[in-house]
């Protein structure tokens, strides 16, 4: 029986190498490896893993024509659903996605879905792509505002529908968090995301950079002076938190998006990039998202030895475990049930230490993890030269206070219906703008539902 | 170039000349691989479709930028960026009456100028004082002098103007000449700003300064501009660049300006230390 087959490891770069470059870190299967991990697929009558997809990618089809070795099939199959399946096979958790529902898991490994998915788009951009499948032009204009997951899977989309889009980026480069957030190690830039982004753009998407909904242009001028008949907005969550703690304003203490932004958007650990970046020998990383382990994980590729401190335990850590399990193999230390409570400068207004506090875990909270409580007397420090917050990111306020009509809930997401449709007639959101913080794949999906309510929106109004 | 170390230049951008208003900045990058600088907007024209910007060389990507022929492209203008001035917001009936008095230093003179043409454009009294180290590098005088309505030239070494910093000029004004100004608005290097706070505070005047901070990305992603404003933190870039010159902590401000400097000499150039002022 097929299942007998044990999952297929990948092979990775060692871990004492990686720490010391931004090489990525997964290398992928081969067409050997892919095409054995395919035959393990049992091809489901009814694929969980597909209703656990959040862009509903037809899994069991794929897989069949990687286990045949028909890997131009298998892309343009995933390419009906997906627009981003380099990216996605990267940074999809499908643990708790489509692997995590995945039958074979129940009693063994399941099918090693995300890296067939990585397999096929990476096999497909290096053999000439799928070749566009675009309606005709249908004479209507969409503005997408943010060229991260949701802006682009919206856009792909549309255009495939005859819609003639255009994306707004306010960077200088597109992608969005897959440009300035992921790192280079677990999401090369140029092979992976500017060729993705490329394929977009051949359906027929225009991409301007530099264009800040809000200030350059507003949703009102798109809708009424540059005659766009709707506007999906797309912005993500970019705004960084802070804990409020004494100190943070010290010289050395960072949030994770500028520290990343620095390295990824403006490529800091290159040589010949001007970008400045402050590590220095020892960096403490508060938080315990994915966001912490990449910024840990480049603050070690700097040369820093990092710590993650956390309030809560391993157990409750929100990163994905493999990012965790990485961050660890590369030698980043986990100091849990530890919260900051000061942040200690020295006279010239750098970082020195950070005062932590011991937590133990109380009662669950409104989330269904147990919340940490402070231990009296528990404080201690500990030395370092740098300190990344990495506490969470909210909404961009920028775009619903010059929109009239649009509004947002008091955590700052705009409001938007399950289709995507906000407060404002003809204008569209979804993605982290909508929920907050979360996964590339979970934007893509709200992206796509949002392009099928703007087709429906757009064909009423006719 | 208006100084052999400053230069003014028109920049095509239609999108942002429209948007423009006094008190917002821009960001640009000189080269593909180069830092994003964020720069004041010295003035701008919708139906030319231009912005100007003016820089002053004090580091590779500034100097790369001053270097420019005409007809040369930036890998990248971005903006408008920030809030505009709050006189933006007022109506003729509140400005009218009003008598405003600007504090420009150095390179800072450049964004004052837009916003006294705004004032003076509604009939708002302006006087504005002009600071520079020497005479050569008062940049802005005949622009300045066309749409306000007293010029006062204050120079280091007496070259030009009165002899002396811009706050003695401002003290004298109004305890000497028996001045009457409503607000006054600083914009200039960050120590010019916090002795104009502190002699605007001396004299009972309202001020307004511009805070030139360090900067990634402009639109409130990276938290790199903050400061400390009324006790609490602000990120200059979106609820910025203007504040109430009263509340802000000009020493963690200034510190922080210089969180990169050991880096920037490092690579031989120093275009972080803020807006290019």
């Amino acid at each position: 029986m097929a299942a007998r087959i044990p999952r297929v490891p990948v092979r990775e770069q060692d871990p004492k190498v990686r720490a010391t470059n931004f090489e990525e870190v997964c290398y992928g299967y081969n067409v050997e490896e892919a095409q054995l991990e395919a035959t393990r697929c049992l091809h489901c009558k009814n694929p969980r893993c597909v209703a656990a997809c959040p862009v509903s990618v037809n899994i069991p089809n794929f897989i069949a024509q990687v286990a045949a070795g028909n890997f131009a099939e298998a892309a343009a199959v995933i390419a009906e659903d997906s627009s981003l399946p380099a990216v996605c096979g990267r940074v999809c958790p499908q643990e708790t996605q489509c692997e995590g529902s995945c039958i074979l898991g129940v009693k063994g490994e399941p099918v090693a879905i995300g890296k067939l998915e990585r397999f096929v788009a990476d096999w497909s951009r290096e053999n000439g792509g799928v070749k566009p499948v675009v309606a005709p032009a249908n004479g209507h204009k969409v503005a997408v505002i943010g060229s991260g997951p949701a802006g682009l899977a919206c856009a792909s989309d549309l255009a495939k529908l005859g819609y003639e889009v255009t994306v707004f980026e306010a960077l200088h480069r597109p992608g969005g968090v897959l440009e300035y957030g992921i790192p280079e190690f677990r999401l090369p830039k140029d092979k992976v995301v500017a060729a993705e982004i490329e394929s977009v753009k051949a359906l027929g998407v225009k991409i301007e950079t530099n264009v800040i909904a809000g200030r350059t242009v507003t949703v009102d001028s798109l809708l009424d002076e540059e005659g766009f008949d709707a506007v999906f907005i797309g912005s993500g969550a970019g705004l960084p938190k802070f804990m409020g703690i004494p100190g943070e304003n010290l010289n050395g203490v960072f949030s994770a998006n500028e520290f990343l932004t620095r390295n990824n958007l403006m490529k800091a650990y290159r040589d010949d990039y001007m970008t400045p970046i402050h590590a220095g020998k020892k960096v403490v990383v508060v938080g315990g998202g994915n966001v912490a382990m990449d910024a840990a994980r480049t603050a070690l590729r700097l040369g820093a030895d990092t710590t993650i401190v956390y309030r809560r335990t391993e157990n409750e850590l929100p990163a994905r475990r493999e990012e965790v399990h990485h961050a660890k193999e590369e030698g980043i230390e986990f100091a849990m049930l530890t919260n900051p409570v000061e942040i200690i400068g020295d006279e010239k207004g750098w970082v020195k230490a950070v005062r932590c506090i011991r937590m133990e875990l109380g009662e669950p909270d409104e989330s269904g993890r147990r919340s940490p409580v402070a231990v009296p007397d528990s404080e201690f420090e500990i030395e370092t030269e740098t300190v990344i917050m990495s506490l969470g990111t909210s909404p961009n306020p920028l775009i619903a206070r010059t929109t009239a009509g649009l509004e947002t809930n008091r955590r700052g997401c705009l409001v938007a219906d399950e289709k995507g449709a906000t407060t404002r007639e003809g204008v569209f959101a979804g993605g982290d703008a909508v929920t907050g913080a979360a996964t590339v794949i979970l934007a893509m999906g709200a992206g796509r539902k949002a392009a099928a309510a703007i087709h429906e929106y757009v064909t009423s109004k006719q | 170039m208006l100084t052999p170390t400053i230069c003014r230049m028109k920049v095509s951008a239609p999108r942002l000349a429209s948007s423009a208003q006094p008190g917002q900045f821009l960001i640009v990058r000189a080269s593909e691989n180069g830092e994003r600088i964020p720069l004041t907007i010295s003035d701008y024209s919708k139906e030319e479709g231009t912005v100007t910007i003016v820089t002053q060389q004090i580091g590779a990507s500034t100097s790369v930028i001053c270097g420019y022929e005409q007809g040369e492209s930036f890998a990248d203008v971005v903006g408008p960026l920030g809030v505009p001035s709050d006189f933006t917001e007022m109506s003729a009936e509140e400005l009218a009456g009003k008598r405003y008095i600007f504090i420009a230093g150095g390179v800072g003179t450049a964004p004052v100028y837009p916003q006294v043409k705004w004032l003076h454009e509604r009939g708002v009294a302006v006087d504005v004082i002009v600071g520079a180290k020497t005479k050569d590098l008062v940049i802005y005088k005949e622009e300045m002098e066309a749409v306000c309505d007293n010029l006062y030239l204050c120079t280091d070494d007496g070259s030009a103007g009165f002899k002396g910093l811009v706050t003695a000029m401002l003290e004298k004004l109004v305890t000497e000449d028996g001045k009457q100004y409503d607000q006054a608005v600083a914009i200039g290097p960050m120590i010019m700003m916090k002795f104009a706070v502190l002699t605007a505070k001396k004299l009972e005047l309202p001020i307004i300064v511009s805070l030139n901070t360090l900067m990634v990305d402009g639109t409130g992603m990276c938290g790199a501009c903050r400061v400390t404003v009324a006790g609490k933190t602000r990120f200059a870039c979106v609820e910025g660049p203007e504040f109430n010159g009263y509340d802000v902590d000009f020493d963690e401000a200034m510190r922080r300006q210089g969180m990169y400097r050991s880096e920037e000499q490092e690579a031989d150039h120093k275009c972080k230390i803020g807006r290019g002022r």
